[in-house]
């Protein structure tokens, strides 16, 4: 798998029902970085993971995956190097089987055959659930959904995953190894969570968006340590938590 | 497959109609449920040959005969109906243990009651023997319209979670002291199918867009393709085509 960096430049969007959800965003993330994207609700941190694989377009500004500059025309090749794994993971996984849904994407691509079988499998085993291909998505458990999620967009073989709030609905252990299987991922990661010990153990940058825009990016360590940057924009440490020196 | 997805009416086993590709047994019974439809009423001798061809394939599947039985308590209530006919239909009467019943009206309930349940058993036995997806995959293989396949494998995958919705959605309103007994107290039920129709379609969408990122341009591929052999089309349509051989020359004769 490669990485690739995105270069995100005033990007503005707003919803049909006028609400300006994206009002120039600015980020750019090196290939292989891991970035959490933090703010409060309502900040525009799904509709900017939506936008960078075009399922939204937005208004005025550009976004480059590697060289290449989002258009009509790279619409499909940015799709496949740009893999966003949605908040629900119910959304995700449509198919009859997870096999299938590991499927859909690659055979979007054109892959069929054995081909399609190893990219089904690696992808499945990339996130440790090998043993899911023929299991029926609603009778997983939460963290299984997660990781067969997951799979269904490690298969595109992206560059750049975007996840949005990975560790939700997760139960501790659930989440300890989701954690486990994203830091062995290499690929570029923007990970969007209110976890903020998930964002410190994951990724050592961190980037605030709030009203559309993004207001903070620095080292993850030192937002945790800046206490009135932290409720400025509505976030919290979790009690009893202690930053290790 | 059969990994714990199973679907009620699915009865598990090994059996060789178990074995057949889905796309034959669809076709199979669609030309049986063809056969006994056109069969003229009066045709009696033909109904039996149905119902030996029917009886077979129920051994064959090895469907238990009471799980059968029980199922075909769906079409109960048109039997029901049958049988009211003879006392009610108009026309020549005869005594039967001294009532007197319309001669026609005891043909239309026979009618009724020999279709209905000859169609009936022969789709229990298809649907205790194939598991949902592979149904959707054989009527892909017959060329059913891939729309129509999506949207009914859509409907599969989603129903259950829409039901458990409902249910939330339901515990909701009774753990707030809503207990309706009367009509007038029936609003929030409405509202409540009003917000799930939404929550629905919003899901719809954000399905779209999952799809839409992982490279849909508006046709479903195609994963898993089932074959069916020469030799299992000839095993599965040879009776069904005999069947529909008999009305065709009983709807000649009659």
């Amino acid at each position: 798998m490669t990485s690739s960096s995105l270069e995100v430049h005033g990007l503005h969007f707003h919803y049909p029902d006028g609400r300006q959800a994206l009002d120039g965003v600015d980020l750019v993330v090196g290939p292989g970085q891991r970035v959490a994207l933090l703010g409060p609700n309502g900040a525009g941190k799904t509709t900017l993971a939506l936008c960078l694989n075009g399922v939204y377009r937005a208004e005025q500004g550009k976004i480059l995956v590697g060289a290449v500059e989002l258009t009509d025309e790279t619409l499909g090749s940015v799709r496949r190097r740009v893999g966003l794994v949605f908040q629900d993971p119910n959304d995700q996984l449509f198919m009859p089987t997870v096999a299938e849904d590991v499927a859909f994407g690659p055979a979007n691509l054109g892959l069929s055959g054995a081909e399609l079988d190893q990219r089904v499998a690696s992808a499945l085993e990339g996130v440790g659930a090998s043993g899911l291909g023929p299991r029926v998505p609603h009778h997983l458990s939460g963290g299984e959904k997660r990781l067969a999620a997951i799979a269904t967009v490690l298969a595109m073989e992206p560059e750049i995953v975007v996840l949005d709030e990975p560790g939700s609905g997760l139960d501790p252990a659930g989440r300890r190894e989701l954690i486990a299987t994203l830091s062995s991922l290499d690929v570029t990661q923007i990970v969007i969570t209110h976890d903020l010990p998930l964002a410190l153990e994951l990724c050592p940058r961190a980037v605030i968006m709030d009203r559309g825009r993004v207001m903070v990016d620095l080292t993850t360590t030192d937002l945790l340590r800046s206490p009135e940057l932290l409720r400025r924009h509505r976030l919290e440490i979790p009690y009893g938590f202690v930053l290790a020196d | 497959m059969g990994v714990g997805h199973a679907h009620a009416l699915y009865v598990h086993g090994h059996s060789p109609v178990h074995a057949l590709a889905p796309q034959v047994k669809l076709a199979a019974i669609v030309v049986f449920v063809i056969a006994v439809a056109i069969t003229p009423r009066q045709e009696v001798w033909a109904f039996g040959l149905y119902a030996v061809v029917a009886l077979m394939t129920v051994a064959l599947a090895r469907v238990p005969a009471l799980f059968v039985l029980s199922r075909l308590a769906a079409i109960v209530p048109f039997i029901l109906f049958a049988v009211f006919i003879p006392f009610v239909g108009t026309g020549e009467r005869i005594d039967f243990l001294g009532v007197l019943l319309s001669r026609e009206g005891l043909w239309a309930a026979w009618n009724i009651i020999a279709k209905a349940t000859l169609g009936a058993t022969a789709s229990i036995v298809l649907i205790a023997t194939t598991e949902v997806t592979d149904m959707l995959r054989g009527m892909l293989a017959l060329r059913v319209p891939a729309v129509m396949t999506s949207i009914a494998g859509f409907m599969v995958r989603y129903l259950e979670l829409i039901i458990s919705e409902l249910g939330r959605m339901r515990m909701a309103m009774s753990s707030r002291g809503y207990d309706p007994r009367w009509l007038s107290q029936a609003r929030p039920i409405a509202t409540g199918a009003g917000a799930l129709f939404v929550r629905s379609y919003e899901r719809g969408e954000r399905i779209h867009s999952a799809m839409l990122s992982r490279g849909f341009t508006g046709v479903m591929p195609t994963l898993v393709e089932t074959r069916a052999t020469p030799a299992s089309w000839v095993l599965a349509l040879a009776f069904p085509v005999v069947c529909l051989g008999m009305a065709i020359l009983a709807l000649v004769v009659s």
